[in-house]
């Protein structure tokens, strides 16, 4: 790593285009993540939010444009090296994935086993320790069905957090949760924010949003229509839509 | 070991094959007609009738599938002979198959007819429409658009199925293979054509039931979709 | 015509122990045959999807008795004479194998996609996917058609009599040549059948409530 690694961004996005068939999903789309920040990603639905997520992490190739994180290049070729991507970037779902045959701890370890290479004795004590973090330490041994929703995305982060990743990714997580559930997510994404984990997420958790994230990126029809610190961006609207959205979202 | 593939014998049999093949379809044709009736006729017997009738047609339904057809075209063969009756082999051979067809066709017309919302009967009802209008226009075809494709899926089977009538000497494509391959004594050639024109008469099958629904379901036509 | 009787009802019996014998071999082979299938249908290679596809759709639309027909008079006409037994054992495995292909396919394909996608965040390949997230997924989704097809396979045994094999239908027809009592006769054999094959239906049944529920 050149010693400017610590001042360089850790993601960096650039005239991103991205089509599905004829539409035009992502529209040169560009913005910077610095390394500790938080990013919410807000706007209406089908604007785009998921998409450039999923493009971020590699599941969808892009048109056109440059992804660069955390030293990978994500281009159009759709070519890229998924385990060393994985390595770096860790995503968190609105449907949790879990997968339902294998309890919570070996959820956790089955990626620092197969992938890290890690010993089985290493793996569990990773896994013990991610699921205290997120208030989950004493169900090891349950199988997600035995979870509530609130658990199991909290599980879900954990899985997540195991690998080490240097950014987080997190797509709607609280979207499918009844309202009592999302609050302890919500207190888990916090923390990691404390600790310093880079992040960006999209959500529709506004209150979330303008306490905890670093800097809002307002997205609409594909473009990224208005961008800034998370401050201003609230109190100061510029475009019409993003005050349109504001006033319909709070 | 050199054994020369010689399908001259197809110049003088083919005859038998095109009127085997036509027996084939003749015999499937009204198997899948009265086997579908049959069993549509069983399915609404299983979700209105008495209990006691339901029982029935259940138990009617748990014989044919957990029985071979070559055992159900036996006992109509031998058995109705062994009652004096002299039926042909072909007649016999269409009774076993609808019977069969018809307890195939229950399930899968069961299924179809209990997915339609009871909603739906009920405003039937509610319009004042008789029982019978309403199983005409707000059941059966809903119905059988839904299953569409598990009962010509049945139906191809069916097809198939009749090889085994060649067994009780229904002079189908099965048993005009047999009668050749024995004149000409080139079975490996023999059955690999009637292996092909199965295979065309499974496609023709296919195509002609995908055209008979863009026919029959004009919702689908018009919106691409059924649900 | 000798008089139906006890020693009769031991014989078909007996025959019957043919009759599991050959499922079991069907089904074993066919289960081979048709994980590889299935496995073919859902990879990333053109060739073996297509290759695995015309197989499928080739035995899907041929008649078993064809396919036993052709194993045993065609290939003996070439040179190749096979024992009925192994001429009905690779026919009935060839025949299981497409169909159990289809099937296994389908509970793969049912696997939901967001579990690849996670499995794939998480930096799995594409192997270690199959046989740690995806596989043990398919096969409980496997278990009640699997169930089910295992009575198809037992009814098709049936047709192994046609050439010769003395299985349970064979035994019946032999039987009712020497009592001249059909409706008797292949009534006990269709209920020997029955026997072995509504248990299969009713589990298929029981299982797949069981698996949608939970």
């Amino acid at each position: 790593m050149s010693p400017d690694s610590a001042v360089m961004p850790l993601v960096r996005v650039s005239d991103v285009v991205k089509l599905f068939g004829a539409v035009k999903v992502l529209d040169r789309v560009s913005f910077t993540v610095d390394r500790g920040q938080m990013i919410a990603v807000i706007g209406r639905s089908g604007a785009g939010k998921t998409t450039l997520l999923r493009c971020i992490s590699g599941l969808e190739t892009i048109q056109g444009g440059e992804i660069e994180i955390c030293g990978h290049s994500v281009g159009t070729s759709g070519r890229h090296s998924r385990k060393a991507l994985c390595r770096d970037v860790g995503i968190v779902f609105q449907s949790y994935n879990l997968f339902p045959h294998l309890t919570v701890e070996r959820n956790i370890t089955l990626a620092l086993t197969l992938v890290q290479k890690k010993p089985r004795r290493e793996a569990c004590d990773i896994a013990a320790r991610v699921l205290s973090l997120v208030g989950l330490g004493d169900r090891l041994d349950a199988y997600p069905e035995q979870l509530s929703g609130g658990q199991q995305q909290r599980v879900a982060i954990a899985r997540s957090l195991a690998l080490s990743p240097q950014v987080m990714l997190f797509d709607e997580v609280t979207s499918a949760l009844d309202p009592e559930l999302t609050a302890e997510v919500l207190k888990v994404m916090e923390d990691l924010a404390e600790r310093g984990m880079t992040m960006i997420l999209v959500t529709h958790e506004m209150g979330f949003a303008r306490r905890v994230a670093d800097v809002v990126l307002f997205m609409h029809r594909g473009k990224v229509w208005e961008s800034g610190p998370t401050g201003e961006i609230f109190a100061d609207p510029r475009t019409s839509e993003l005050r349109q959205f504001i006033v319909s979202a709070l | 070991m050199s054994y020369q593939l010689d399908f001259s014998f197809l110049s003088k049999s083919w005859p038998a094959f095109v009127a085997g093949t036509w027996l084939t379809i003749q015999l499937t044709s009204v198997a899948i007609a009265l086997g579908f009736a049959l069993g549509t006729l069983c399915a609404l017997t299983r979700v209105y009738a008495h209990p006691l009738l339901r029982r029935l047609v259940a138990g009617y339904v748990e014989v044919i599938r957990n029985t071979p057809l070559l055992m159900q075209i036996f006992i109509v063969y031998f058995g109705i002979a062994s009652l004096g009756l002299k039926l042909s082999a072909d007649v016999s051979a269409v009774i076993a198959l609808v019977v069969n067809m018809g307890a195939y066709t229950t399930e899968i017309m069961r299924a179809g007819i209990e997915a339609i919302p009871k909603t739906q009967v009920e405003s039937a009802d509610v319009l004042g429409l008789s029982r019978l209008q309403v199983i005409a226009h707000v059941m059966l075809l809903p119905a059988i658009e839904r299953v569409y494709p598990a009962l010509t899926g049945q139906f191809v089977l069916l097809m198939l199925a009749s090889s085994v009538t060649s067994q009780i000497s229904a002079e189908e494509l099965t048993a005009t293979a047999e009668r050749v391959q024995s004149q000409t004594y080139r079975s490996f050639e023999v059955y690999v054509v009637v292996a092909l024109v199965y295979l065309l008469l499974s496609l023709f099958f296919r195509v002609g039931f995908w055209a008979i629904g863009t026919v029959l379901f004009v919702r689908r036509r018009r919106l691409g979709t059924t649900r | 015509m000798v008089q139906f009787n006890s020693v009769h009802v031991l014989y078909l019996l007996v025959a019957a122990k043919w009759t599991i014998a050959l499922s079991l071999i069907a089904f074993i082979g066919g289960a081979v045959l048709g994980l590889a299938l299935a496995l073919a249908r859902v990879s990333r290679f053109k060739i073996l999807r297509l290759a695995a596809t015309g197989y499928i759709q080739v035995i899907q639309g041929t008649p078993l008795l064809i396919v036993l027909f052709l194993s045993y008079f065609g290939l003996s006409i070439a040179g190749y004479q096979l024992d009925p037994l192994v001429a009905a054992g690779l026919s009935l495995t060839l025949f299981s194998g497409a169909f159990l292909g289809e099937i296994w396919r389908g509970c793969i394909e049912a696997v939901p996609r967001p579990q690849w996608e996670a499995s794939e965040c998480l930096g799995l390949g594409r192997l270690q996917q199959y046989f740690y997230v995806i596989l043990p997924q398919a096969m409980r989704i496997a278990i009640p058609p699997t169930v089910g097809f295992m009575a198809e396979v037992v009814k098709n045994t049936s047709l192994t009599s046609i050439i010769g094999f003395v299985e349970l239908a064979r035994a019946g027809q032999i039987i009712n040549n020497a009592t001249f009592q059909p409706f008797l006769v292949f009534a006990l054999v269709g209920a020997i059948y029955f026997a072995i094959c509504y248990p299969l239906s009713v589990a298929s049944r029981r299982l797949e409530r069981r698996f949608h529920v939970a």
